[in-house]
């Protein structure tokens, strides 16, 4: 009788406090809206003014000329985001693999904390090593001066690494361990269940993984900008500079005025739709799997 | 008795003949290792390399109360990151925290409105640092007026960070067994008896580690608050007042020749910042999963 009452009391509490987080939750739409608003009311009249075509397919950016065209920008963010998911995917996917199911214990302890730390190091120590390390070494080997797409692809497959690591990991972990057993069972090597069974059971989340390093990529800003050359054409090989949609907006962002100032926000909302198409790509790539999850086991959607 | 123990494993010589037998198998176990030695590899020598250059390079000058062209002083910027990452962090986790909570315990599976709000975290993770701070500069900056300062960045860097602890914190809390819940509903307590004590406890670790990343984004955040928070190389005395982070304060000083090796210095600072942070919350994550 006392425990009933006790439960009819907290009803209303109950309620509130979960209307309390659906606010909390809702956070994230607000704020989604709010930054589309921004940006669009602040980029779009450039964009009418420039002419659509002349801003995204022109190939002149020089703001003191009133041309404001960011196709090589677009090219560069493409070329840099494909060579660093050529370089970062692999390698991190294999480490996670090796984490995940291979790697001894007492090695693990000391392997975690070293891929933590990797996600740790902030992006400017990054840019600053590659500086320092990386486009040297292009330089004396290969023709130019360093300041390559090479060296921001190398940078960017390196900082992605982390990213992919960490969410790759846990998703093969999150596969039950019976289906990696049950493939050994039938006789394939462990290695044949790990890449036949295991990765393909943890698809979602590995892709989860990759799409999050590719955001990183195509947002890297600051590190890219030390690295790429920043040279406003379309690079004819990897060993010339090249300029990003990001580090187009940091370089003029501080002394860019009126149109200026406008084409560069513009810039901004071709680099967010970038994203938002991705994005959708992901989900689209995502549904099948998630279909089938519902008839499995309850085990695994958990 | 000693040989009861293995007899289902594998003798050297035995993994050996199935490597023969399976080169394919066999290469890709090599590949693995490579790409494992590889990251570590990377790692060691970053932090070798930047510890090299730049620990000689760490005089008293650089920890000099005040900032002046002369001393180069990075100690007002460690001051700003301290309260940066601070503000940043009151306002996000709790709302990251309480989003996940809603998602992973009250929402029904399938939800569309959940698939909502998981499509909006996705798409705010995905976003460039670039783009949120135009987003800031436009926003908190000019609309509200804050000029550079504390406030706009710490707000920037909050948004930014939203979606990376939700989503630690929602799976951290998908990963606690559902037997936990049933236990606690069993003996009788409430719903949000049960996430408090029950389920939030346990999934801890798992959210620590997403605070975690989120503190190492906001230290090392330059692109989203070059135009929030602005590059004055002073302590901000008001939440109001421009305040320049420590990567902030290293953009500047490598983007002038005359500085490297101060820029050096301050990488090992940064790196320093960022060693002590995980240790810490590893430590932190260990104990509590101990209890």
């Amino acid at each position: 009788m006392k425990q009933a009452e006790l439960g009819a009391k907290n009803q209303p509490m109950e309620k509130a406090v979960e209307i309390f987080f659906l606010l909390l939750a809702c956070v994230s739409i607000v704020a989604v809206v709010v930054i589309c608003v921004f940006l669009f009311a602040n980029g779009l009249p450039a964009v009418t003014e420039i002419g659509v075509a002349d801003f995204l397919f022109g190939k002149q950016w020089r703001p003191g000329e009133n041309k404001f065209g960011i196709f090589p920008m677009i090219v560069g963010s493409v070329y840099a985001t494909v060579g660093a998911i050529l370089i970062g995917v692999p390698i991190g996917v294999l480490t996670a693999v090796f984490m995940a199911k291979i790697c001894p214990k007492k090695l693990y302890k000391f392997l975690k904390p070293a891929v933590e730390l990797l996600a740790g190091i902030p992006s400017i120590v990054y840019g600053f090593f590659a500086l320092v390390v990386i486009v040297p070494i292009i330089r004396n080997t290969f023709p130019g001066n360093g300041l390559s797409l090479l060296s921001a692809c190398i940078l960017l497959g390196i900082m992605i690494l982390p990213t992919i690591i960490g969410v790759a990991e846990s998703a093969i972990r999150a596969v039950p361990e019976s289906y990696y057993e049950g493939a050994l069972a039938l006789g394939a090597t462990r290695e044949r269940s790990l890449f036949k069974v295991v990765l393909p059971a943890a698809k979602s989340g590995v892709s989860a993984g990759v799409v999050l390093g590719i955001g990183r990529a195509i947002g890297e800003t600051m590190a890219v900008n030390m690295v790429a050359g920043n040279n406003k054409v379309i690079p004819e090989s990897i060993f010339k500079g090249v300029r990003t949609l990001t580090t187009n907006i940091v370089m003029e962002m501080g002394y860019a005025t009126d149109l200026h100032r406008e084409a560069l926000i513009a810039n901004g909302v071709v680099l967010f739709l970038f994203i938002l198409l991705i994005n959708s790509i992901f989900f689209i790539l995502k549904k099948p799997e998630g279909g089938r999850k519902k008839n499995g086991r309850k085990a695994v959607d958990a | 008795m000693e040989e009861v123990k293995f007899i289902n494993q594998s003798t050297w010589k035995q993994k050996l003949n199935t490597y023969k037998m399976h080169p394919g198998s066999f290469l890709m176990l090599l590949l693995v290792g490579l790409s494992a030695i590889a990251t570590m590899g990377l790692l060691l020598f970053l932090i070798a390399y930047i510890l090299m250059k730049g620990v000689p390079h760490l005089t008293a000058d650089l920890f000099a109360w005040e900032y002046t062209s002369e001393d180069v002083s990075m100690l007002p910027a460690i001051i700003n990151t301290f309260f940066m990452t601070a503000i940043s962090l009151l306002i996000a986790v709790p709302c990251g925290i309480g989003a996940a909570i809603y998602l992973a315990e009250y929402a029904k599976r399938g939800n569309t409105f959940v698939k909502v709000i998981r499509l909006m975290a996705e798409t705010l993770s995905g976003i460039p640092s670039i783009v949120y701070g135009l987003f800031g500069m436009l926003c908190f900056v000019t609309t509200l007026g804050w000029n550079y300062s504390l406030l706009a960045g710490a707000c920037t860097l909050s948004i930014m960070i939203l979606p990376l602890i939700l989503r630690t914190t929602e799976e951290a809390l998908l990963s606690v067994p559902d037997s936990y819940r049933e236990a606690s509903f069993g003996l009788g307590a409430g719903k949000f008896r049960t996430i408090l004590k029950i389920v939030l406890p346990s999934a801890v670790p798992g959210i620590l580690a997403g605070v975690i990343l989120a503190i190492g984004r906001i230290v090392g955040e330059t692109a989203a608050l070059l135009y929030t928070s602005g590059t004055v190389a002073e302590v901000a005395d008001s939440l109001f007042a421009s305040a320049e982070t420590l990567a902030l304060h290293m953009w500047v000083l490598s983007g002038e020749s005359l500085y490297t090796n101060q820029a050096y210095a301050t990488a090992v600072v940064l790196l320093v910042v960022v060693v002590l942070i995980n240790g810490l919350s590893g430590m932190v994550a260990k104990k509590i999963a101990k209890q």
